[in-house]
């Protein structure tokens, strides 16, 4: 198979897969965080293509809100099963069971802020020290300043005014016992690179990125997917629509945008155009304060 | 559609228009959408300013925020039909020297801005010093607020001038010049229709028109080794390979390659990657090497070729800047060091001179560089490492300093030649 891929989306390929090696070779257990996303799915396949022919040498960890839209938890498990990885699975629901969070109630009730919890003891309890996510710097605010390999303390906390000085392609992920870096390989990838080498590279999605016919009801501006996770208000009348994902994340939480787009080309040239971000559109957990994404990381999120 | 990846650094002193210059040109590029700039014009109204105050744009953290000014290396990204930005934003404060330092260190071009007001200043020298140190090799210098200085060519001859002679002392190699209003937009993205008498490319255009392909280099073979590949799964038995990141030169199949420290010299066989294997590579590449012979190489090791090999040596001179609150660097503390993929352990041996980043004034035989300082040190290391000249190569002639208790990052390095 061969692939041609604008330039500049191969520098960027040979910078992630860089990322990804420094951060395995300078780490005793890493992990690789998967939400069934595309950010997470282009990262899975970077880790592949970075220690061919081995194997992926480090598990993959889906921390599950138990509010997932099935299309994805298949694909985690079809994705899972083609790569014959290790699949690590932290759920929000047995954090609930334990007592150890409370579970959000009323109609904007979520279980994105819940994730913390089984993620942080997850990462504790594996002992994990190098932990893999898929965010980008082009997303938000505060992703734009955070370093590749990010320090985080004994809690799992990020320091934003204490972030080591990153320089050149060399990192530097040391780091005392109970201490670990989460890696961002593709923090300098946009929305649309993403887009166009998914699209390039053939790297398989789940279904509700693409077009289809769902049951929605608006709020806020925004479609969201009914659902028995989500509580409705008055006057929240359910309809049909044509749909699709920009991102993927607790049904609670992730919107909906109107749009015919049913194939990459069509996803790209609708993303090429679009004057909304994708987290603008379709992530109601950011647009309750400004700095909403910077507080969440602060506390250990993704 | 083939674009190229292009990496910015930007600086300028407070006030003199970096974010709104940086608003503007992703304004004006359409990389702004439509929800950020309601929150921009949500904020600008806030705060009781009547126009929509770009700067805000690419206003960051929440402290950040609150003080209105920017405190880290942010990164931003816009691209045009023929290339794709990335860009780091870097605050201009002597505070954050360190900052500036991290911005320059991948950059292919530096974009400072003067105040046309005010002219080069003591921050306009110790940004472009530090452009030049880090081996920026493109410099953009924008005299901003045209506006505000009646549009002048006069004017902006003589900070041009200014400019010039300055830059007589430092290391650039490509300097260029535009009269801009970040403000209006004049010179940014569009043509300025107030400085007819100006004939020459606006910032957007110099950023597409630069030539960076020849900022890495392509003579001087160099692939330290990352990490070693063994299969251990059907069909790949015997399989090892090298993994890597190209930082110099061209490899091909069939070429004699010395490995070090050990010395030994065999021939490339395959370049491999999951896309196939590939006739050539080249920085800024990441591939995989299979050898001719088997020989005992792990991460750390260097493969060069026995005709072009870097200098392996213990005795390491170098410019550092010191990126630590407290202790500063002394002569005889210890770090970890870590050059391409090799760590080891370096002590330092003499503290030789500061430098003041403003005057360029050398001070010979300080007691300690503190945080945000600059100065010449020679150290010793506990391992060899295979070196090149900063000059001549960015990635082999770089190294970082961790504080071995804290594991932070205590210090950038540039490697020299030995100090006269
Ligand atoms: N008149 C004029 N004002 C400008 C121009 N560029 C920036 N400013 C103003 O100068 C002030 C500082 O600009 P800002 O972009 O925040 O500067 P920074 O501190 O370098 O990021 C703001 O009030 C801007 O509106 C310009 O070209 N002309």
């Amino acid at each position: 198979m061969t692939v041609t891929h604008s330039n500049h989306v191969k520098a960027l390929e040979a910078e992630s897969i860089h990322i990804i090696r420094e951060a395995v070779a300078e780490s005793e257990r890493p992990v690789l965080l998967f939400s069934g996303g595309k950010d997470s799915a282009l990262v899975l396949r970077l880790a592949v293509k970075a220690f061919y022919p081995a194997r992926l040498p480090f598990p993959v960890m889906h921390v599950d809100t138990g509010h997932n839209f099935p299309e994805v938890l298949e694909f985690r498990d079809r994705t899972i099963t083609e790569l014959d990885a290790e699949l690590i699975v932290a759920s929000v629901q047995d954090s609930i069971d334990a007592g150890r969070v409370v579970e959000e109630t009323g109609p904007y009730a979520s279980r994105n802020r819940l994730q913390i919890e089984p993620l942080l003891a997850a990462i504790q309890q594996n002992k994990f020290d190098a932990v893999f996510g898929g965010a980008r710097r082009d997303e938000e605010k505060a992703r734009a300043k955070e370093r590749v390999f990010s320090f985080r303390d004994g809690f799992g906390q990020w320091d934003p005014k204490n972030q080591r000085p990153e320089l050149w392609s060399l990192y530097n992920g040391q780091h005392r016992q109970g201490e670990h870096v989460r890696v961002f390989p593709i923090s300098n990838w946009t929305e649309l690179d993403v887009w166009q080498y998914i699209r390039d590279e053939g790297v398989d999605l789940p279904t509700i990125y693409f077009s289809h016919q769902r049951k929605v009801f608006e709020r806020d501006g925004m479609l969201m997917a009914e659902s028995a996770f989500i509580e409705r208000m008055e006057g929240e009348e359910v309809f049909e629509a044509e749909v699709r994902f920009r991102t993927v994340g607790d049904m609670s939480c992730t919107a909906a945008v109107e749009s015919p787009a049913s194939t990459l080309d069509e996803i790209i040239a609708e993303v090429s155009v679009s004057r909304i971000t994708e987290r603008g559109a379709s992530r109601a957990d950011d647009r309750t304060a400004d700095a909403a994404m910077e507080d969440r990381k602060r506390q250990g999120y993704f | 559609m083939t674009t190229e990846l292009v990496r910015l650094a930007t600086t300028g002193s407070v006030d003199d228009g970096k974010s709104t210059l940086i608003g503007r040109l992703l304004y004006d590029s359409k990389q702004i959408f439509q929800d950020q700039m309601d929150a921009v014009e949500d904020a600008s109204r806030r705060r009781g300013t009547d126009y929509v105050d770009l700067a805000l744009l690419t206003d960051g953290l929440r402290a950040e925020r609150e003080q209105g000014i920017t405190i880290d290396v942010a990164y931003r990204y816009f691209a045009t039909p023929k290339r794709k930005f990335i860009l780091a934003d870097t605050p201009g404060h002597i505070q954050y020297t360190r900052n500036m330092v991290t911005g320059s260190s991948t950059a292919n071009i530096a974009l400072i801005l003067v105040d046309a007001r005010n002219g080069v200043v003591e921050q306009t020298k110790r940004h472009s010093f530090l452009a030049s140190l880090l081996g920026v090799p493109h410099l953009v210098l924008c005299v901003n607020k045209m506006d505000l200085v009646d549009w002048s060519e006069d004017r902006y001859n003589e900070v041009v001038e200014e400019f010039r002679e300055f830059a007589t002392k430092l290391d650039i190699h490509d300097l260029r010049f535009v009269p801009v209003s970040a403000l209006k937009g004049d010179n940014i993205v569009n043509f300025s229709e107030n400085m007819e008498w100006y004939r020459g490319p606006t910032v957007i255009q110099l950023l597409e028109e630069i030539h960076v392909a020849s900022d890495f280099n392509m003579i001087d073979v160099r692939f330290p080794v990352q990490y070693v590949i063994r299969p251990h799964r059907n069909g790949f038995h015997d399989y090892r390979g090298y993994a890597g990141t190209v930082a110099g030169g061209l490899m091909k199949p069939g070429d004699e390659v010395m490995v070090l420290p050990s010395g030994f010299t065999t021939n490339i066989a395959s370049i491999d990657t999951f896309d196939g294997p590939l006739e050539s590579a080249a920085p800024p590449m990441s591939v995989v090497l299979t050898l001719e012979d088997d020989l005992d190489i792990s991460r750390g090791d260097m493969i060069c070729r026995p005709r072009n090999q870097p200098e392996a040596t213990q005795d390491i001179d170098a410019m550092i800047c010191w990126m630590a609150e407290s202790p500063g660097m002394q002569a005889g503390s210890k770090y970890e060091i870590k050059h391409t993929t090799r760590w080891g352990r370096a002590m330092v041996n003499d503290l030789q001179y500061r430098l003041d980043v403003n005057t360029l004034h050398r001070e010979e035989g300080p007691t300690q560089l503190a945080l945000n300082e600059i100065g010449r040190v020679r150290m010793r290391t506990t391992t060899p490492f295979f070196v090149d000249d900063y000059r001549r190569n960015r990635q082999t002639g770089s190294f970082i300093l961790v504080d071995e208790s804290s594991h932070t990052t205590v210090a950038a390095g540039m490697i020299t030649g030995k100090a006269t």
